[in-house]
């Protein structure tokens, strides 16, 4: 059957697919229809140029040079954090802290922020459907300081159980992690009641929002979280670029967690002193091209807008959702009420891992595993699911040419076309 | 299919599927007097051999577990190419058959059945499926505790 038709894309959304080289490249003699989103997001033209015009023109080494060009290059890197601060609405840009990527952010904080404060008898609280970065961060430091991490249960459609949650926040909890959005089942968590909730029993709130920054608008000081981790790279940015936000009177009573040049004020053998936040957690030259190359990827995602590519993307996964369901022997794994545009789904007789590679034969890229989630793949007794994840370049024909291929699948493993 | 499907139809032949849908040696091994398990953490696979060796020769080998077509279908053509040869011989066979995946094939060796996992040349984030199970057959064989890891 035909799935109905999505209506009219946006027109600046249907231009998009242009702005993406990559997306003009065949694989494998196909037409590539990329729809690994939520891995990683294909980068625009705009992106890569700003990365290659900075070290064709401004390279050089941040907040030590006096030369013009030091001077330079510290300017866009300060820029492109005051870029990070808008686009988070934080409301300052000392808040924002440069890291590899989300993964880099939760490891500061378990390491500055929980390590020299939680002892034997304080719990740290996460969610059964969170990603191996915001879980084994967590599992590191309640080995070094005695903490108990606890688990907020996920239902059958792959929602938090709420009712759950008042039972295991209690005057213990030190910090509640929780994804803004599940990689693995698309689940659109409600961030300020969960904060809420947090804050009423003097917990802390860090959101894992890697899922999250590409497909809606985020405020942090709406949100009210106190920390909020990100990764450029899903955010049609550069690999190895990230962010941290964190409340300044956190961020300010935190100690170092990495020793190197810029976080100190002064080195003597007797003893250092630290730099002001944010430098003081950016030990090291930073990733200065990737953060010039993050603020482009802000300025693009912007231009687009925000509030369209949201709509877009849920504009397709309403689509895939009926498309893929009406295909008979698909499972679709999660099913929450509020979801972003990923899709997971099994195939009934196909291990994942060989759809995957079938559907890379006709040019459709997915993921196929248990997507870094491993305890949720346990708690709905799979070892893993095949994921198809959106981006504002995505359209109807993607969502055509992944439908084809997964019966393309069926109809080899049913022995049929050989 | 057209051409294009050449690479899918050589990765998955009737064999595979055949193996696949109805592995052999399918079972936990009683008298089993090596065992090993194999993990594949990129997919989640995983597996565990049962070896009975008698006067150094694999009397009787079977493996339990759960992974992809290509490591199912591995792994039961494997326990049909090495029971009853001597020991020596499977890990030459297991050098030989790595070697013919990863296209570096040694000498002129006739893999028989084997033949047709030659197919994940093409693709090569699949050849660990398809040596998942020979890696825990080693380990088993050399007593290794820690569990087989195509990573």
């Amino acid at each position: 059957m035909n799935a109905p038709a999505i209506a009219p894309l946006d027109p600046a959304l249907a231009r998009a697919a242009a702005d993406f080289p990559i997306l003009a490249r065949p694989v494998r003699k196909r037409r590539l229809v990329y729809l690994d989103n939520a891995a990683t997001t294909q980068k625009p033209a705009a992106v890569i140029e700003a990365e290659a015009t900075f070290y064709r023109e401004s390279n050089a080494n941040i907040h030590r040079g006096v030369h013009w060009l030091s001077q330079r290059a510290t300017e866009l890197y300060d820029a492109a954090r005051e870029r990070v601060q808008h686009f988070m609405h934080a409301a300052r840009p000392e808040e924002i802290v440069f890291t590899r990527g989300t993964t880099e952010a939760i490891n500061l904080v378990a390491q500055a922020w929980v390590r020299p404060r939680l002892g034997p008898g304080d719990e740290i609280l996460v969610t059964c459907m969170e990603h191996h970065s915001n879980i084994v961060p967590w599992q590191l430091v309640c080995e070094q300081t005695g903490a108990t991490l606890k688990v907020v249960p996920v239902d059958e459609r792959g929602q938090l159980e709420l009712e759950a949650l008042d039972a295991l926040l209690g005057p213990r909890t030190r910090l509640f992690a929780f994804t803004h959005v599940s990689n693995a089942l698309g689940t659109v968590n409600p961030v300020a009641e969960l904060v809420r909730r947090a804050h009423a029993v003097g917990a802390l709130a860090l959101v894992d929002g890697a899922q999250a920054v590409a497909h809606q608008a985020v405020d942090v000081q709406a949100l009210g979280c106190d920390f909020y981790a990100f990764s450029g790279h899903k955010l049609y940015g550069p690999t190895g670029i990230g962010a941290l936000y964190g409340r300044f009177e956190l961020l300010d009573a935190m100690g170092p967690w990495q020793g190197g040049g810029d976080m100190i004020r002064t080195v003597r053998f007797e003893g250092s002193t630290w730099a002001d936040v944010p430098q003081r957690f950016e030990a090291g030259t930073p990733n200065i091209a990737g953060a010039v190359g993050l603020a482009a990827a802000i300025d693009y995602i912007e231009s687009v807008g925000l509030e369209a590519i949201a709509v877009h993307e849920h504009a397709l996964l309403a689509h895939a959702t009926e498309a893929l369901g009406a295909v008979s022997g698909v499972r679709l794994i999660g099913t929450a009420a509020h979801k972003a545009g990923i899709l997971s789904f099994l195939v009934e007789g196909i291990h994942p891992h060989d759809l995957g590679t079938i559907l890379d034969v006709e040019g459709v890229a997915i993921r196929a595993g248990h997507h870094c989630a491993m305890p949720l793949m346990n708690r709905f007794g799979i070892p893993g699911t095949a994921r198809a994840s959106f981006a504002l370049y995505n359209d109807e024909a993607d969502i055509a040419a992944l439908v084809a291929a997964v019966r393309k699948a069926q109809q080899l493993f049913r022995g049929e076309g050989r | 299919m057209s051409t294009h499907d050449d690479g899918l139809r050589e990765l998955y032949q009737e064999v595979i599927f055949d193996h696949n849908r109805s592995p052999r040696n399918f079972h936990k091994l009683d008298g089993a007097n090596h065992v090993a398990e194999g993990h594949n953490p990129l997919c989640g696979d995983q597996l565990t051999v049962y070896v009975r060796t008698e006067d150094g020769k694999v009397a009787d080998v079977s493996f339990v577990g759960h992974g992809c077509a290509i490591s199912t279908a591995s792994a039961s053509l494997m326990t049909e190419a090495v029971k009853g040869r001597p020991v020596e011989e499977v890990e030459a066979l297991f050098r030989d058959f790595h070697a013919l995946l990863t296209g570096k094939p040694a000498d002129e060796r006739d893999f028989g059945k084997l033949e047709v996992l030659t197919g994940v040349r093409e693709f090569p984030s699949r050849v660990k499926c398809a040596t998942l199970a020979w890696h825990t057959l080693h380990n088993a064989l050399s007593d290794e505790s820690r569990p087989a890891s195509t990573e």
